[in-house]
């Protein structure tokens, strides 16, 4: 029971974090119609940036975190504005491959600048707590936390702002949001901020756990476009129960299947569901 | 002078130079390794046009298709001590059948999905051949894959004749996606690409058309992918990586995707380009990474493409010039 209740904690630590980048994911596709494939590289860059600002200035975990949001946002931006903006108008299979420029080219970026050993990133919550046979590092509370935290944030955000409201009025029709007046620049430029922002919380908080290093990013954005998929390209309350759902899985997976096979569960996972239902099993009329 | 550069001349001095180049460099087996190394990766990318470039769906698993290719010929011909030649062909039916399998429920999917999809099966796919050690030999990889078995007197111990027998192959595959793109078929993939929609109400058969281009398509990757084990007579799970994948997508982007001759383009010079950068390897995407996504927004057809497009602007001005008082309709939409 104490082994189950720990693969509980530990699929939730996962599973918060796939829901951080999930999140940044669909709301992208949501309003650009865009699989951002270059998302992963966003979430490397995060990573590095809080390690970095930490190491060089001896400041807390937290602003360095602040910084690398601020840092991530704005290159996500840039992104949007330089590569995905003048791609609007062509056939989808450009974006994806833009997207995949991207990639390789912040990988190599990486590479060039902090080279390519596995680092370790150092924070003040690396204490164990025990809780009723469970025992946890603060940071994997702290991952939770903070996800709930910023899920929260975001949904009183996306509902009760104008700026947000123009967000969820974009995913839900392009044509009826431009009628009323809103400016597509605007919203895609915040909604390409607001995912690199997640893709840099998500990393900050993930990299105490898993390690720095310069493929960090391939397997949770893979995990990411099963998250998405599984909860409906676009769906944000969907990303959030397949992204825990997903590292439930994983974790009970790794304890009681084999922990070799882990990665390919969540593979297996959305094969058989694209196989069932081609469009995603919550998918709502994106296409 | 028109006459003498026309397309076949090229296209035979382009033959004949592949011919001939291994009797200029018959001493330099490392540029000849590259030369070979770089027509099987061309047959690989031509696969990929098929799917991507003509019946426009990006396929994302074909490094894995390529793996498969690749592992399957080095099973049968290290496990089982099989004639080379059958496991060639069987190589090659293996991965079209794995083609047609996924490529059946592949295809329900569409656009993004679709590549989704493609790329976290062949992210699965890597990770079966990185894990499976039984069958694969995991990462240590296979070891001692053979040579071709000789046909009569022909054999393949020298580098030389495997650039010959890749050749071979590499001309076959050529011809062979010409004579697709240029039939009936090919209009039909083409209409698919540009409208699935308006493909199905002309009383296309979409279903059987993208899974048969699929499966072509894939058995190109397979080819290339047995000719690499055969090559380089070991194999690891980094055949099946997903930075393989790209690589070929690279290529093909910047030859010219929805081109005849943009994948040899493409990937002889990239290949080519990889070995001048060969001291900066770990930071050339640098720059490929950044020119793969300004070809995208500004030449989306690729090299070929945009010769094309400047070779037909040059043409056009010409035309209204000549007849400037008697054709007052605009050249391009006659010829359109």
């Amino acid at each position: 029971m104490d082994l189950f209740l720990q693969q509980v904690f530990n699929g939730l630590t996962l599973g918060s974090v796939y829901t951080l980048v999930a999140i940044g994911l669909t709301l992208v596709f949501g309003i650009l119609h865009i699989p951002n494939f270059a998302h992963g590289a966003l979430y490397l860059v995060g990573g590095y940036v809080t390690l970095m600002v930490m190491s060089a200035t001896g400041v807390h975990y937290f602003i360095a975190i602040i910084a690398s949001i601020i840092v991530v946002a704005a290159l996500a931006v840039l992104m949007e504005r330089l590569v995905f903006h003048p791609l609007r108008d062509s056939p989808p299979i450009h974006d994806k491959i833009a997207a995949i420029g991207l990639v390789l080219f912040f990988e190599a970026l990486v590479q060039l600048v902090w080279g390519t050993e596995y680092l370790r990133m150092l924070t003040p919550f690396d204490n164990n707590i025990s809780v009723a046979g469970v025992s946890m590092t603060s940071q994997r509370l702290l991952v939770i936390a903070v996800t709930v935290v910023v899920v929260f944030l975001l949904t009183l955000f996306l509902k009760k702002t104008m700026m947000g409201a123009s967000i969820l009025a974009m995913a839900q029709n392009r044509e009826g949001a431009f009628l009323v007046g809103i400016n597509a620049n605007k919203v895609a430029m915040m909604t390409f901020a607001i995912s690199g922002a997640l893709a840099a919380i998500a990393a900050s908080l993930a990299s105490p756990i898993n390690l720095v290093f310069p493929a960090m990013g391939h397997l949770v954005i893979l995990k990411a476009f099963v998250v998405v998929i599984i909860g409906g390209m676009g769906s944000i309350p969907g990303a959030i129960i397949a992204g825990l759902v997903l590292g439930l899985t994983e974790s009970m997976g790794a304890t009681y299947i084999s922990n070799d096979y882990k990665d390919m569960i969540a593979f297996l996972l959305l094969i058989v569901i694209m196989t069932v239902r081609p469009k995603g099993l919550f998918a709502k009329g994106v296409y | 002078m028109d006459k003498i550069f026309n397309h076949r001349t090229l296209i035979a001095l382009l033959i004949v130079f592949a011919l001939v180049f291994p009797l200029i460099y018959a001493d330099n087996r490392y540029v000849l390794h590259v030369m070979t190394i770089g027509f099987i990766f061309t047959i690989s990318v031509y696969g990929m046009n098929i799917i991507a470039g003509f019946t426009g769906q990006l396929s994302l698993a074909h490094a894995g298709f390529f793996a498969i290719g690749a592992y399957s010929l080095g099973i049968l011909t290290t496990r089982t001590e099989m004639n080379f030649w059958l496991a060639l062909l069987l190589a090659v039916l293996i991965t079209s059948a794995a083609g047609l399998l996924l490529g059946a429920i592949a295809l329900r999917t569409k656009e993004h999905f679709f590549a989704i999809y493609t790329l976290i099966v062949g992210y699965l796919i890597y990770l079966l051949i990185d894990k499976w050690d039984g069958l694969t030999g995991g990462v240590r990889g296979l070891i001692g894959i053979p040579i071709p078995d000789p046909i009569g007197p022909l054999n393949f111990e020298s580098a030389t004749a495997m650039y010959y027998l890749v050749l071979f192959f590499l001309l076959l595959s050529i011809f062979i996606a010409v004579r697709i793109v240029r039939s009936l078929t090919g209009r039909t993939y083409i209409a698919i690409r540009n409208s699935e929609e308006l493909a199905q109400t002309l009383g296309i058969n979409t279903k059987v058309n993208k899974l048969v281009s699929f499966v072509i398509s894939v058995a190109y990757a397979g080819l290339a992918g047995a000719l690499y084990a055969s090559l380089t007579r070991f194999i690891g799970p980094d055949v099946a990586s997903t930075n393989m994948v790209f690589n070929f997508l690279m290529y093909l982007i910047v030859g010219g995707i929805g081109t005849l001759s943009g994948p040899l383009v493409g990937t002889m010079l990239f290949v080519w380009l990889e070995q001048f950068l060969r001291s900066y390897q770990e930071y050339h995407l640098l720059i490929f990474g950044p020119i793969l996504v300004i070809m995208v927004i500004f030449f989306p057809t690729g090299i070929v493409g945009g010769f094309y497009r400047i070779k037909a602007r040059l043409q056009q001005k010409k035309v209204p010039k000549d007849n400037k008082y008697f054709n007052p309709v605009p050249v391009k939409s006659t010829k359109k």
